[in-house]
């Protein structure tokens, strides 16, 4: 049996010298048809560019293949060597027999064409169908990828329609032709968690009607196990170890794969929440931060004179507190206004209404001087390139008018050490850190003020999973040492159960449960929650058919002078309560 | 077309700006029309015959009484009488508009005839020795100032090939089309060579940022040509840069091209504000600069329309 693609010994290099800097250092495997491999391994491991080297792509990003052979079976049973074909072979081949869909659905399709034009141009290219018979293959095509009202949504420009909807659009593009191979280079990375799960059983669903081949690149071996046959672990360009999907989950040989599995925290429905640092009900201590009745509104105006319409209600009445040393988790999807929230009690944004209670202080929103810091998600475009790390950590002490001096001094030394970074780091400047140094510096940032809340915005969302587990750590154990408190916005729900001891879970900017981490990520009460966390992918879900679902999220644009009736909520245990849902 | 409405609405308040400048500029320059026009004459005039001249121009007047007889005879269509001309101003502007307006379109057809492909190319040919000749060349371009270039051309071509370009009283396009054009031809090729160098360059750029940008990978992930992703999916993109520079290309040409109509002795509207600010023709030079003005805003308001055909993102006048 010869299968649809033969890979071995893939060689590729960039730069002037590609044999010196090569990035995928020989890789080799099969795929037979039907059959779904998964590429997995972490930022930097050759995932994608192996994946780019097949339709050879790679040769428009700068690559160069320098060795190997690639095979793939077309349709009427021919061999076509991947490796020697021209470029107009390959466009006749691109498309008809390979499909591919890429990671950022946003930029990935062409924003001054309709979506229509798009999705026709695949079956112009390979089908030869123009005018009206293109226009009808164009919508079926939709229809096959579950786009309501798809006539009608033909017209749209991407910018008219969500990321889940984009990359829908670019699964109908990439599966037009019914390709017998499709690549999917992390295609649901820069999505939500349940518009996530909506794309991986589309997935799913198509290759059980199509029975196409599939490869799967990500990043998150919890994706794997929901529809993988075959998985290949990569790291630094070649492959460790591929198998079967059980054998490599269940019984990992290569240290890097036991080491993935172990560092990516699985979800595991409130089984490996912490344990230390519970809430004290009978205690009296003050609240280090308290936020009561906070709204922030973005008013709505048609033009600059007149007056606003409507506003965006991006967060519509949240309350909550926060003890010295414990980890109140915010999350929600994208939208949501967890971000917002953050912002808010920062200062950042002005908030509409709300007060916030920081220790025994009442403070008004908006006072820079509050003891509460926050670490941003991307390290990378957080610290600024031109400052030594001596300056970036003395920012806070000089922007509220205090003095660098050898105390400062001091501390700068002490906290760098203790986030484990080298002490002659003071010199040096940002680029010569990687990503999970930099968010400890970001983190010794936060801590020169010595707050008593630190605002952690998706921190640890943009690192790579075993550093994240790391950094992770990190923050547990400086919360032991100064009794930290920590608003931890996330969309990631293993993380938040790793970190959390209560959870808000809001959504459409109102908080629709709170409560005691275990108890709310093991017995949901509101139905967000729980569609929330049914969407979370783990490894022990294998081969999980995920419901289809197409219902937006609602939109927060009220009229003016709008106001949302008052939660009524439902009391679940000593320290859990969710809204009562109407 | 909300948003047409209130472009145009804010087209009056820029003018009366532009009015104020102009009128308060041109009065600090020391001299007036009396001066400028008799020369040392007018010294042998007595205070009475310069002051019944003066009358007689209405600049006897203070200046915001001036102003404001001028901003009325503007309202009534009016913009004054030119001293220099003896004619109104008006008629004088619209005299050398077409030539100037010829010329600017001219241009611009051959920077876009000619830059367009070239940057396309380059960026297409990114880092390949064609390429390096594009810029080269393109660099050359925008660094020769218009008057070696349009002195080079006539020298070659008289000196070489013993043909002159047609010089002479200028004949209007509608009167005879072929001498018109042999008379701005040249001229065009000068104003137009360093208008296609800003062209390629900016094309080039841009077309380079948008060659590497995702959705073109998307185009060729679906089996689309070489030749189909550069002119369906990648220029359209890489449009916006250019039409921009174009814009405000061509708004200046319109302002007259003061260096080639001097050089090819072509009554443009570059020379006759020249000429204007030399004479102290004050109603011809206000008249004139409100005009320019004018069609700078209208270059504005197109390119702005063009961004809203170009791209769907972009819609005016919604939030």
């Amino acid at each position: 049996m010869i299968p649809l693609l033969s890979v071995r010994d893939l060689r590729v290099g960039f730069g002037r010298d590609p044999q010196a800097n090569e990035v995928v250092r020989g890789v080799s495997f099969d795929l037979a048809d039907g059959e779904t491999l998964a590429i997995v391994g972490e930022s930097g491991s050759g995932k994608s560019v192996t994946a780019l080297s097949i339709n050879r792509l790679i040769d428009f990003g700068g690559g160069r293949i320098t060795g190997g052979a690639m095979k793939l079976k077309r349709a009427d049973g021919g061999i076509f060597d991947l490796m020697t074909a021209t470029e107009p072979q390959l466009t006749g081949i691109r498309g008809a027999e390979i499909g591919m869909i890429f990671q950022e659905p946003m930029t990935s399709l062409n924003p001054v064409l309709t979506i229509g034009t798009q999705i026709e141009e695949s079956f112009r290219l390979h089908r030869g169908l123009t005018g009206r018979q293109a226009t009808a293959a164009a919508k079926d095509a939709l229809d096959r990828v579950r786009i309501p009202d798809a006539a009608r949504r033909l017209k749209y420009t991407p910018n008219q329609l969500s990321g889940g909807m984009l990359q829908r659009v670019m699964i109908a593009i990439a599966l037009a032709c019914n390709p017998r191979l499709l690549i999917a280079d992390e295609p649901t990375t820069a999505l939500d968690v349940t518009v996530q799960a909506q794309i991986m059983a589309l997935l799913a669903e198509l290759k059980r009607e199509t029975r196409m081949s599939m490869i799967f690149i990500t990043h998150d071996i919890g994706l794997v196990a929901g529809i993988a046959d075959k998985v290949m672990v990569m790291q630094s360009g070649k492959a460790v170890e591929q198998g079967e999907l059980n054998q490599i989950l269940d019984n990992p040989q290569h240290p890097y794969t036991q080491h993935l599995l172990h560092a990516v925290p699985h979800f595991a429905n409130g089984r490996a929440t912490r344990v230390d640092g519970q809430r004290d009900k009978g205690a009296s201590t003050e609240p280090a931060l308290k936020v009561d009745g906070l709204v922030v509104r973005f008013p709505l105006k048609s033009s600059f004179f007149s007056r606003a319409t409507g506003a965006v209600h991006a967060v519509d009445g949240v309350d909550f507190d926060l003890m010295p040393g414990e980890t109140l988790a915010i999350v929600g999807e994208s939208g949501s206004g967890k971000s917002t929230t953050a912002r808010a009690v920062l200062g950042l944004v002005r908030s509409t209404r709300g007060s916030f209670t920081v220790g025994a202080r009442k403070a008004s929103a908006a006072q820079s001087a509050l003891p509460v810091q926050m670490v941003f998600q991307n390290p990378y475009a957080s610290l600024n390139p031109r400052l030594t790390i001596e300056s970036i950590l003395a920012e806070p002490v000089i922007a509220t008018g205090g003095r660098v001096d050898a105390g400062t001094r001091a501390r700068m030394a002490s906290l760098l050490e203790r986030v484990g970074l080298p002490r002659n780091s003071l010199e040096r400047y940002p680029h010569e850190f990687s990503g999970g140094q930099r968010q400890r510096l970001c983190i010794a940032r936060a801590l020169m003020l010595n707050p008593s809340v630190v605002v952690l915005d998706e921190a640890v969302s943009a690192l790579d999973v075993s550093v994240q587990a790391k950094v992770l750590e990190l923050l547990v154990d400086l919360q032991r040492e100064f009794g930290l408190a920590y608003l931890f916005i996330s969309h990631d729900m293993a993380v938040v159960e790793r970190i959390a001891h209560r959870i808000a879970v809001i959504y459409a900017g109102q908080i629709v449960e709170i409560g005691d981490a275990t108890s709310v990520l093991a017995k949901p009460k509101h139905s967000y929650t729980k569609k929330l966390i049914a969407a979370v992918p783990t490894i022990d879900r294998r081969h999980e058919h995920f419901e289809l679902d197409t219902r937006q999220v609602p939109s927060l644009v009220r009229p003016q002078g709008f106001e949302p009736d008052a939660a009524r909520w439902e009391q679940f245990g000593s320290d859990h309560m969710a809204r009562v849902e109407g | 077309m909300n948003y047409l409405m209130r472009r145009l609405t804010a087209f009056p308040l820029v003018l009366l700006g532009v009015s104020i400048l102009v009128f308060v500029a041109i009065r600090m320059v020391p001299g007036d029309s009396i001066t400028a026009m008799l020369g040392t004459e007018a010294g042998l005039l007595t205070p009475a015959q310069r002051d019944s001249l003066a009358a007689y121009f209405g600049i006897d007047q203070p200046w915001f009484v001036q102003y404001w007889r001028w901003i009325g005879g503007i309202l009534h269509g009016n913009l004054g009488i030119s001293v220099t001309y003896g004619r109104p101003v008006l008629d004088v502007i619209l005299e050398h508009f077409p030539l100037t307006l010829e010329l600017a379109v001219l241009s611009m057809i051959i920077a876009l005839i000619v830059g367009l492909p070239a940057g396309i190319f380059a960026a297409t040919h990114n880092e390949k020795p064609s390429d390096l000749g594009v810029r080269i060349v393109a660099m050359v371009g925008q660094s020769t100032p218009s008057f070696v270039l349009g002195l080079l051309i006539i020298y070659t071509l008289s000196a070489g090939f013993g043909v002159l370009p047609a010089m002479g009283e200028f004949a209007p396009l509608w009167q005879d089309p072929l001498r018109n054009l042999s008379q701005l031809i040249l001229p065009a090729i000068t104003l137009g060579f360093a208008f296609a160098a800003s062209v390629t360059r900016i094309s080039r750029s841009a077309m380079l940022d948008v060659l590497s940008d995702d959705y073109v990978r998307t185009a060729r992930s679906k089996g689309a040509s070489a030749r189909s992703v550069i002119w369906r999916h990648a220029l359209p993109n890489a449009l916006i840069p250019v039409v921009t520079l174009s814009g405000i290309e061509f708004g200046y040409l319109l302002g007259g091209a003061v260096i080639v109509e001097q050089i090819y002795a072509l009554p443009g509207l570059g020379r006759m504000v020249l000429d204007a600010i030399q004479q102290r023709d004050y109603a011809l030079v206000q008249g004139s600069v409100l005009f320019i003005a004018l069609n700078f805003m209208i270059v504005n308001l197109l390119v702005d329309l063009a961004y809203v055909a170009l791209d769907p993102r972009i819609r005016l006048g919604e939030q």
